[in-house]
């Protein structure tokens, strides 16, 4: 180690560094698993589909696709950023359900469709908010708090409906779920939108850079003197916002406001996060590997369900593939320790 | 001390993808010595630690233990063969009692397959009684101090019949008390003929244990001496490949006007009340036993803990912390005592560790967004002026050495310019080079004119860089000494209360 060397002077990094970075020395394809690993999976997968499935790839089917993994991968947006911050949001299901009923009563009380959308979002968001602070300034464990969000906001639901489904045959805002943009169903279109904007915010905001430093190591958060607490609510909020838009899109899917709605759909969001390889202990994780996580499992349930496979198997294999994907994902961290 | 040695090691190099740790490295330790492993971070002792505990394997070279080659392939096999390794972080189940512990993986059993309660208890104390006792069996782990912890792993190595005993770095987390027992259970177990190697960065540890010393650098073995026949000069030399002179320069100067100024400062529980002044330009000590509080007062000062007694003004300006975004806002910062616990976000980038504080993101962002335009603008300047030794600063920053690691909270702070730097033992787990490098650092902040406040256990680098040495004891200040009354005895008098009228 010589007092010359600078940064950008790679020769004395390997001495500096010891027993060093496990990183930079592995080899090619280890890195280019560890980026592309998930992806892999997803294309391997739409082959074996496209083999196995009559008319897998056909147009109409791959936006089939898509649009059945939307709501759930818009909830998985959401649930990246809760994941990130080793939280964890179980009330995102029944929170879709309240918030595809308040759209939909807002319908009914001779709201513009607009409005309609936006109460449903902000509805979720609200509940988000709710969660977040009890989280962030109370200080209660986030599985706690979402556990009772999951059952307290079913209550409600079965509440705002009577226990009934609440029918509106002409709901304004039914191509939230059934229309189309240049020839793109309109609820793919708002999740690429979702992505877009949370992959941004991740990225190149202050939140996100924020939101890694706290699932990172919150207490050396705490003193850099960011605001840990503002930021974990925001966190649910937009976790909340997310089970807003997409009970908004469910309502708009089946033209009526289901008490029954999004019933486990909090599972298969967080099944979609770690799909994605995002670490449940925080810090580590894109929403772009989410897309990837909540796309294979919509290739799955559509590929299952073109080759006539029975119910009860389709819940077995899709259980199978989350811990086989998740294990493979883990073969990176086995080799590095 | 015995001729034959009892460990080893010949030409043995171990290579990762990119860096060779080792290269031929060897040496003998004896049984009845203490061996002293000396090197700077990243020369290669946690490497050639880790072969004898079975977590790597050599690619080349021969390690044997009584004359005879053994291959260590894994930890199970080192414990069997009577090597045992005690890591700076102890591998013990915080959950579960000492006996316990002490049983684990080899827990006695009653005829009816059942766990043997009373003859785990029973063999625990035997067990303990060997390391010199004083520790509950029935102590939940998590209730003891670290140096407890640490006495009850050794006692499992005892327990084991370890004859090879290594230590990595015993004293890092130590209390000035608790590092004395462990100093004389270091010299029991070599009385009874185990070969010790031990890890430390301290000099004054190594002067008083070790009977050889052997230095690495950068992977090579670079000489093994008696420790009479090696000065500390000359070990440093061989660690550093190259004499450092001057340690701790500081160019001296008149102090300032008060920056910082805190009166009757306290948590209303056990820190305060404090008065305390920084000052333009000036370095200040503030030395003390563990526990005495200093680590809280700077907390108090820096707004990570309440502050329910006292005022406080920076700049003459009455001041509130109740953040530590506040007091970054007016220009204090604290770089904390564990950087890994409390400081790094080991999975970003240099570049993000340095951007990241609450004060920081906002300057280099306009309405939330981040202009990467700025971003690098700040850190090159950090990472060039604190001569960061990185290959970019996109490498994660866990890839960094200790000091490197170090270097980049310095530069998290000094980013947002602070008038008040609050510095928590900031060159703990740090090679002698980095040390250098940091105490160039702080001479150089100050001439600047920013007011150092420097916590430090380490005696020597105190009284080395500080303008006066202010002495915690019981959360409050009892002493403050000038530079020429500043010595190790007087500091450990006041700390420990010794000292007539202090407090």
């Amino acid at each position: 180690m010589t007092e010359t060397s600078r940064a950008g002077d790679p020769a004395p990094v390997a001495k500096a560094a010891g027993i060093a970075s496990p990183r930079a020395g592995r080899p090619r394809f280890a890195r280019l698993w560890d980026r592309y690993g998930i992806l892999g999976v997803l294309v391997l997968m739409i082959v074996l589909m496209a083999v196995l499935a009559p008319n897998f790839l056909s147009f109409a089917n791959v936006f089939n696709v898509a649009r059945a993994a939307s709501i759930n991968a818009i909830l998985a947006a959401g649930m990246t950023l809760v994941i990130l911050t080793r939280g964890i949001d179980l009330s995102v299901g029944s929170n879709l359900a309240v918030c595809g009923i308040v759209s939909v009563l807002l319908w009914t009380s001779g709201m513009p469709a607009i409005l309609c959308i936006a109460g449903g979002i902000a509805v979720g968001a609200a509940f988000g908010l709710l969660s977040g602070a009890l989280i962030a300034y109370l200080a209660l464990p986030a599985f706690i708090v979402t556990l009772g969000g999951l059952t307290y906001l079913r209550g409600t639901a079965y509440l705002l409906t009577d226990g009934q489904p609440l029918v509106a045959d002409d709901l304004g805002f039914r191509l939230m779920g059934s229309g189309f943009i240049a020839g793109v169903p309109v609820p793919v279109v708002l999740m690429l939108a979702v992505f877009a904007v949370l992959w941004f915010v991740l990225r190149y905001t202050r939140f996100g850079t924020e939101v890694y430093a706290i699932g990172g190591n919150p207490e050396a958060a705490r003193l850099a003197g960011i605001k840990v607490k503002w930021t974990l609510v925001r966190v649910y909020v937009i976790a909340g916002a997310c089970a807003g838009l997409a009970g908004v899109i469910f309502s708009a899917r089946v033209m009526s406001g289901q008490p029954t709605a999004g019933e486990t759909y909090e599972l298969d969001a967080i099944a979609a996060v770690v799909l994605g390889g995002t670490s449940l202990m925080g810090g580590i994780g894109t929403v772009q590997r989410t897309l990837i996580g909540a796309m294979i499992m919509g290739v799955l349930s559509n590929g299952l369900l073109l080759m006539n496979v029975p119910y009860f198997y389709q819940l077995i294999i899709k259980g199978a593939v989350i811990v086989l994907a998740v294990a493979i994902d883990s073969l990176k961290n086995w080799k590095r320790a | 001390m015995s001729t034959t040695p009892l460990l080893r090691m010949t030409g043995v190099s171990k290579a990762f993808p990119g860096v060779q740790a080792l290269t031929d490295v060897g040496f003998e330790l004896r049984s009845g010595e203490v061996h002293a492993l000396m090197g700077e971070n990243g020369a290669g002792k946690s490497t050639l630690i880790k072969m004898l505990a079975g977590v790597h394997t050599p690619d080349s070279g021969t390690i044997e233990l009584d004359e005879r080659p053994v291959s260590i392939t894994t930890p199970q096999r080192a414990v069997d063969l009577g090597i045992a390794v005690i890591h700076q972080e102890l591998n013990l189940a915080p959950n579960l009692t000492v006996a316990q512990n002490l049983a684990l993986g080899r827990e006695p059993r009653t005829r009816f397959g059942l766990l043997d309660r009373s003859r785990i208890r029973r063999e625990a104390a035997a067990k303990l009684e060997r390391v010199g006792g004083g520790i509950d069996p029935d102590a939940v782990l998590s209730t003891l101090s670290v140096g407890m912890q640490q006495v009850v792993e050794i006692a499992r190595a005892v327990a084991q019949n370890a004859r090879v005993l290594v230590l990595d770095e015993p004293t890092a987390a130590l209390s000035e008390t608790e590092a004395q027992r462990l100093f004389s259970l270091v010299e029991e177990m070599r009385g009874r003929g185990m070969g010790l190697l031990y890890i430390s960065h301290r000099m004054e540890e190594v002067y008083r244990l070790a009977d050889t010393i052997t230095v690495l650098r950068d992977g090579h073995w670079v000489g093994t001496s008696p420790r009479a026949e090696l000065g500390p000069e000359e070990i440093v030399a061989r660690m550093v490949g190259r004499t450092l002179t001057d340690l701790y320069a500081r160019r001296r100067q008149e102090p300032g006007e008060p920056v910082l100024e805190a009166e009757g400062i306290g948590d209303g529980a056990g820190i305060g009340p404090v008065d305390l002044t920084l000052r333009a330009g000036e370095v200040v000590g503030l030395g003390g036993l563990i526990g005495a509080g200093r680590t809280e007062l700077a907390q108090l000062l820096f707004g990570a803990a309440r502050a329910r007694r006292g005022r406080l003004r920076v700049g003459g300006r009455p001041v509130f912390h109740r953040s530590p975004l506040d007091a970054t806002r007016n220009g204090v910062a604290y770089v904390p005592e564990s950087r890994k616990e409390q400081a790094l976000f080991p999975d970003m980038s240099i570049r993000d560790n340095v951007v990241t504080t609450g004060l920081g993101l906002g300057q280099v962002s306009d309405l939330g967004v981040l202009r990467s335009g700025r971003i690098a603008r700040r850190v090159a300047s950090q990472v060039d002026a604190l001569r960061v030794r990185c290959s970019s600063v996109l490498q994660r920053v866990v890839e960094l050495s200790g000091g490197n690691q170090q270097k980049v909270v310095l530069g998290r702070w000094l980013a947002v310019s602070p008038r008040v730097l609050l510095l928590d033992e900031p060159t703990r787990g740090v090679d002698v080079g980095a040390k250098q490098e940091i105490y160039r650092i702080v001479d150089r902040l100050a001439a600047e004119g920013v007011a150092v406040l420097v916590i430090s256990s380490d005696l020597p680098e105190l009284l080395g860089i500080s303008d006066r040495v202010l002495v915690m004891r019981n959360g409050t200040v009892a002493a403050e000494l000038s530079r020429a009354e500043a010595t190790e005895e007087t500091v450990m008098l006041h700390a420990t209360g010794v000292a007539a009228g202090s407090g």
